[in-house]
This record gives structure tokens, C-alpha cells and sequence, in this order.
């Protein structure tokens, strides 16, 4: 496999000479060149591009990936679940070297001063069109993992037209979704039906007649070989985002139905069966190995990037990162109606390295037009890192718990686990665009209310219980609620109803009360009617107000059973 | 002084008892007395056999999108012949206040032996489906079903 070989002479190149904190930008661009960043041994004829949970990211960020990624039970200690020094160790990734930075969390804000921001539509055009390039237009498949539609404030404020505008000039051959359901049934409708590409989802059904809503599978040919591809939507959308905006589908894992589609791929004569998928990687994991005859999943949601294919039996799974951080190349030999052999990259999309597609870079310049006033008015300055992703509390979700604190005049916080998020470097300046980065959503509203100790214990378990069941297929795959104003202790291996302890109210250092009510802070209800200002405009004025924020790691959470 | 109590207060007296003397923690008395419940009605449903696991497929989604209606499928292997056909499924909710969920009723005729509806389910548990087959053998299928409070999923 040329992956290893390459990111080890990458390495080599750069390794030397180890950047500091104020390196110039410039270092990036002198120790890789885009050839080198998309070099790759061919195999085969078919190649398969993967891009994913870009959340509405049309112009290069800095994503922070966790530090804190647990897994449970019969996936301890694999991969996605190892992180920092042992993920590169496992992948023999020189520490300090561009892929550790693009992988890893370590040394984060001095290596992102020297290599840049990642990802960025038009960079990811560039290298999209560059494969297509290579291997030809008929040889090469591009599919889009879902969750592309949202959470970047131009992506809500036109409802998702600004990513449907631009993802039309990367021509995908199929799509999936989750955060795209947010938007409601019928903006989802109104869109798939203009996108002139299918949009897939298997496992969603209509609550009525149970009659599916979308195409579970489209046929493809390519490279002279037919390719089915299985569409599975994000099995929980319904239960981890409100279902009141999707009430009339039904979703699920629906894995009797997902063995279905295969065996009706491979009765119309598939040689390749793809399952595009939105489930997780763990869920994806069990579902390979339960479900035969899937030659690749293309799996996505819990935003892990992987620099190999995990094999489970025969089935090749693909991990692609997040917020367009990278995209993956998959070749596949393919001979009589099976797959012989396969070369992966998991290209890394250094946004000062490759250059941006001008036709891409013009209509995102386009669409963010009218929004660019907005975005770019600056709130304040972080003397630290802001950063969200990981199992448990992250900086950025710490200033938003504070801004609720405070704001709204409560004694505790509680903030979504969502993995997306970009993250902001020391120093410097925060903008609205940082701050609705993290925020922008359709059920926004802050809302303030009272619960009782056990009702607080009752949520975080229940939460808990969506991260670290044992059986991937109960998970949700969001990380834990934040919570601000409290502490508490969380044993990950321990059963549901029993993981957490500890509560504490930081501000008087007493034991959390099971019957008296305390005052709660939260956004992203999944309740109809949550009334309450949109977090953002309460995170900014936050920031506003303070000037500079001083994140600290915290030590709130104290976690056991890992 | 009327000591004749029914079957439930008798379960309910003796789960109490279970719970006092091994100090159980976590599971509630009304939950265990929900389940010790579920495989009363199960017994009383088999004529005191064991049901073995197999021959059984209950669909119900691993998380309720909806507690107050949640889509169970039912679907049992036989050849539903004259000789040889599923009589009755017996389907409980080991978590809920009453278990008893729905019992179906085959002949040969039915063709097939199938079944789907919608169930309520108080919270997280276990749905059992049990089959009496024409030879008087039972077989079953028990899947859990979680009932979350809200998610953070993203």
C-alpha cells in the first residue's frame, strides 16, 4: 500500500526541521507541494472519491481533532478509539510531520501557525478534479457522506442553498444525510428535487404506510464495472435532533433491510456493492461484519479520519475525516464481479499547499457575499486554544457554558456534544463567523428552566448511555453533553443508569440534591417550543463583553472505566 | 381481613423481599416487578414450558424514535400446514405496568404467520415475542428497545 510509504517520506521531508510557534505560513508551502499531497500508486481502473461531514465548511478552518475518543467494550482500544502519539505510532506518522498535525491533536496551535488551515471547497474541488483527471471521468465515483447542508451561518441563513449551489459544481454521483434533515421535510424535498444527483436513504421509511421516501440504492457504471451504492441516512436523526421537523420518516438501522438492498445489488448484476454511509463508525463496524457482500462503507458521522482501511472480513471501511479536512481515494481492481485489490489515500487538504479551483472559489465568494459583513465582525480574542471535539468538555464549549451562565442568570449550563466545530488558534481574534461555526442550527434557542439533581443525573446518563453502550448499535454517536457550573465523575464501562456520580455544584463545592430544583441553561432542545434568544447572538455578546476570553482545560469531568 | 391476594400483589411482595435482602441497586421494584410479571404471563402463555430461543423474528428498532408508538414486526418459520402451523403469538413488554402487549392467532389458513403493530413502551426494556407452535412446542425472540429522554446527537 503506498499510504505508509508516502506519509513517511512526507515526513522525512519535513521532520528536520520542526516548526515552531511563529513559523510563517510559508513553511507549508515550501515542504509540500500539491503533486506530493496527491501522489498515489494506482490500482486498478475504479477509483472512489469520499468526501464527508464537511458541515457547510466553504472555506478553510482549523479543526482540532479529540484527544478523548473512549471506546467500549469489544472496540476498546481500536481504532477510531486511539488518539495523539498512539494514533500516529500505530500508523508509523512522524509526530510534528503534516499528516500528525491533519490526525492528531498534539502540539496543535503551533503546528496549525505552520501548516495552515485545512480543507475549503474550492481546494477540495481542485483535488476532486485532479483524480478525475488521473483516472478519467467514466473511471471515477464521488460520493458525499452527508451532513453537508448545515451548520456554518450561511448554510442556515440561505437553508442550505449556498452548499447545494456549490456541491453542483463537484458533480457527486450520490449523497446521504443527517443535519441535512434540520432543515424540515419539505426545504429536504425541495432540494433533493433540484440536485440532479440521487439522494440516498434506504433506512427511511414513511411513518404512515412505512413506504420508503427515498431510493435505497442507485446503479453506476464505471471503469466498465457496475457499482451499486446503498445509501443509509444517520439512523437517529429523529431521536438526537428534534423530531418534529422530520415527523412524517421514520428512520433506523434497519439492518435486515440494508442485507436486502446488497442481495438485490448483486441480483441486477453488481460487480462492486458501496454502502454510503451515515450510521457512525462502530455501528458501521457491526453492521459489516453482520451484513455479507458489502465490498467498501464509506462511513461517516462520528467525523474520525482514518490513514487505512479497517478490514472486517472482506469489507474494506473508510474513514474521511470531517469538515473537508480530506478527501479519500479508494482504487479497486475489479474482475469478474469481485474485487481483486485496492490502493487508499486519504489525501489531507493543506488549504496554503493546494490551490483553490477558481470556478469553486467564485461562487463561494458568491454566496457568502451578502454574509460577509456579518461574519467578519470581530467579538473579541482567546488567549488559548478554542477547540470542541472530544468525548467530554472542550474549550469552545466551556465559553458557550459560561455565556449561559451568565447571560441567562443560571446555575448550570448544559451545551450539545456535537463533533462539529471548528476550532481557534492562541491569540487570535474571534469573529461572528468562529462563533456560528459552532452554534448555527435551526433549533438555536437558549432555553432556562429548572430541574431537580436526579432529573440532571437522569440526562446525563441517558446521554452516557448514546456514547458508551456496549452494543455500537444503541450508540448515537454525538460526544457527552457539556455542562457548566457542575462537576461530576462518569465511569464509561459501567452499565446504564450507574456511570455517573459525583455530581457536584462547583460554585459552592457541595453534592448535587436530588429533589431541589436548580436553575438550567441550555440550547438545542429537541422539545417543539423551546423558547429563548439564539446562542450565538448570547455567545457573542459574551465575548463582546469580556474582550478576551481565558480558556482553561478543565478538569470537571472525572472519568473512570476507560 | 382479606389475605387472598392476587398474582400481581403476590409477585410485587415477593420481588420486595428479593430486592431487601440482596440490596439490589439500580433496577427499580416496580421494574422487576414489571419483568417477573412479563414471564408470569409468558408461563401462563406456554402451560409452564421454557421457550426456546429460534424460529422467532421480532423487528422493533434498537431506539424508539417515539415511546408512545413504537412499529413491532412479528414473523415466525413454519411451513403452516395442517400438521405443522404456528397457533397463537404471545407478545409482552417486560418494562411496562401491564406486559401484556397482544396476542395473535394462527390457523393454516393464515398462510403465513405474521404480524405487525404499534406498541407503547414506558421506557427502556425488553419486547418478547413467544410462538405456540400446533405440537404444543413454544419458541421466542426478545429484543431491547432503549426510550431515550432527548438527544445530543451530532
Amino acid at each position: 500500500m503506498p499510504t505508509r510509504r508516502d506519509f513517511l517520506q512526507m515526513a522525512a521531508a519535513t521532520a528536520a526541521i520542526l516548526p515552531t510557534a511563529h513559523w510563517s505560513r510559508a513553511f507549508a508551502q515550501q515542504s509540500l507541494t500539491q503533486d506530493e499531497l496527491l501522489a498515489m500508486d494506482p490500482v486498478g481502473r475504479l477509483s472512489i472519491v469520499h468526501v464527508t461531514d464537511i458541515h457547510a465548511q466553504l472555506v478553510p478552518i482549523h479543526f482540532r481533532e479529540p484527544s478523548t475518543n473512549l471506546g467500549v467494550a469489544e472496540v476498546k482500544g481500536l481504532v477510531p478509539h486511539v488518539t495523539g502519539r498512539a494514533l500516529l505510532d500505530m500508523y508509523a506518522i512522524a509526530p510534528g510531520s503534516p499528516m500528525a498535525h491533519a490526525l492528531t491533536y498534539d502540539d496543535f496551535a503551533a503546528l496549525a501557525r505552520a501548516y495552515g488551515r485545512m480543507g475549503g471547497l474550492d481546494r477540495v474541488a481542485t483535488v476532486v478534479d485532479a483524480i478525475r483527471a488521473e483516472r478519467g471521468e467514466g473511471n471515477t465515483l464521488l460520493l458525499d457522506g452527508g451532513d453537508t447542508w448545515q451548520n456554518s451561518w450561511t448554510s442556515l441563513q440561505t437553508r442550505g442553498e449556498d452548499m447545494v449551489a456549490c456541491m453542483a459544481l463537484l458533480r457527486p454521483d450520490a449523497m446521504v444525510g443527517h443535519w441535512e434533515f434540520t432543515l424540515g421535510e419539505e426545504r429536504v424535498n425541495e432540494l433533493v428535487s433540484r440536485l440532479g444527483f440521487p439522494f440516498l436513504g434506504g433506512n427511511i421509511r414513511d411513518t404512515d404506510w412505512d413506504e420508503p421516501v427515498f431510493d435505497a440504492m442507485t446503479m453506476v457504471e464505471r471503469a466498465g464495472v457496475k457499482v451499486a451504492v446503498i445509501g443509509q441516512a444517520f439512523p437517529y436523526t429523529p431521536i438526537a435532533n428534534p423530531r418534529w421537523m422530520m415527523p412524517s420518516w421514520s428512520f433506523g438501522i434497519r439492518e435486515a433491510e440494508v442485507a436486502a438492498s446488497v442481495e438485490d445489488a448483486r441480483a441486477q448484476g453488481a460487480d462492486v456493492v458501496v454502502l454510503l454511509s451515515h450510521n457512525g463508525f462502530d455501528v458501521d463496524r457491526k453492521l459489516a461484519s453482520r451484513v455479507p457482500g458489502i465490498d467498501v462503507v464509506l462511513t461517516a458521522h462520528t467525523h474520525d479520519a482514518l490513514p487505512e482501511p479497517v478490514m472486517v472480513g472482506k469489507t474494506l471501511v473508510i474513514a474521511s475525516g470531517s469538515h473537508g479536512k480530506f478527501v479519500s481515494r479508494l482504487d479497486l481492481d475489479v474482475s469478474g464481479g469481485e474485487v481483486k485489490g485496492f490502493g487508499y489515500r486519504l489525501i489531507p487538504v493543506f488549504s496554503d499547499v493546494i490551490a483553490p479551483d477558481p470556478a469553486m472559489a467564485a461562487r463561494i465568494a458568491e454566496v457568502r457575499a451578502p454574509y460577509e459583513a456579518t461574519l467578519s465582525e470581530v467579538l473579541g480574542r482567546t488567549e488559548g486554544l478554542l477547540y470542541r471535539r472530544g468525548n467530554f468538555n472542550g474549550t469552545f464549549d466551556d465559553v458557550i457554558c459560561e455565556a449561559m451562565l451568565t447571560r441567562r442568570d443560571a446555575e448550570i449550563a448544559l451545551s450539545p456534544g456535537f463533533r462539529w466545530g471548528a476550532s481557534v488558534l492562541p491569540g487570535a481574534e474571534i469573529t461572528m463567523e468562529d462563533v456560528t461555526n459552532a452554534t448555527a442550527m435551526t433549533y438555536p434557542e437558549t432555553y432556562r428552566t429548572t430541574m431537580t439533581g436526579a432529573r440532571l443525573k437522569e440526562v446525563l446518563e441517558d446521554v452516557a448511555d448514546n456514547l458508551f453502550n456496549p452494543d455500537p448499535y444503541y450508540q448515537q454517536g454525538g460526544d457527552m453533553v457539556r455542562v457548566g457550573g457542575i462537576a461530576y465523575a462518569i465511569d464509561v464501562s459501567a452499565p446504564m443508569g450507574s456511570r455517573i456520580s459525583d455530581l457536584t455544584l462547583m460554585r459552592t463545592g457541595e453534592a448535587l440534591e436530588a429533589e431541589r430544583e436548580y436553575v438550567v441553561s441550555g440550547w438545542a432542545s429537541v422539545n417543539e417550543g423551546t423558547q429563548g434568544p439564539p446562542i450565538w447572538d448570547l455567545v457573542a455578546a459574551h465575548i463582546r463583553e469580556a474582550g478576551t476570553v481565558a480558556p482553561r482545560e478543565t478538569e470537571t469531568v472525572r472519568v473512570t472505566g476507560a | 381481613m382479606n389475605l387472598v391476594l392476587n398474582r400481581r400483589q403476590a409477585l410485587l411482595a415477593g420481588v420486595g423481599a428479593v430486592a431487601a435482602a440482596s440490596g439490589m441497586a439500580g433496577a427499580s421494584a416496580p421494574a422487576l416487578a414489571a419483568a417477573e410479571d412479563a414471564a408470569a404471563t409468558i408461563l401462563e402463555f406456554t402451560g409452564g414450558a421454557e421457550p426456546t430461543m429460534g424460529r422467532v423474528t421480532l423487528d422493533v428498532p434498537e431506539i424508539a424514535e417515539n415511546g408512545n408508538t413504537v412499529p413491532m414486526d412479528v414473523w415466525v418459520d413454519s411451513p403452516m400446514t395442517a400438521d405443522d402451523y404456528v397457533a397463537e403469538v404471545l407478545v409482552v413488554a417486560d418494562g411496562n405496568p401491564r406486559p401484556g402487549v397482544a396476542t395473535f392467532h394462527f390457523s393454516p389458513l393464515s398462510g403465513r404467520a405474521q404480524a405487525n403493530t404499534r406498541i407503547r413502551l414506558a421506557g427502556t426494556q425488553n419486547v418478547i415475542a413467544v410462538a405456540k407452535m400446533s405440537d404444543g412446542s413454544v419458541f421466542m425472540d426478545k429484543k431491547e428497545v432503549k426510550v431515550t429522554i432527548g438527544g445530543c446527537g451530532g
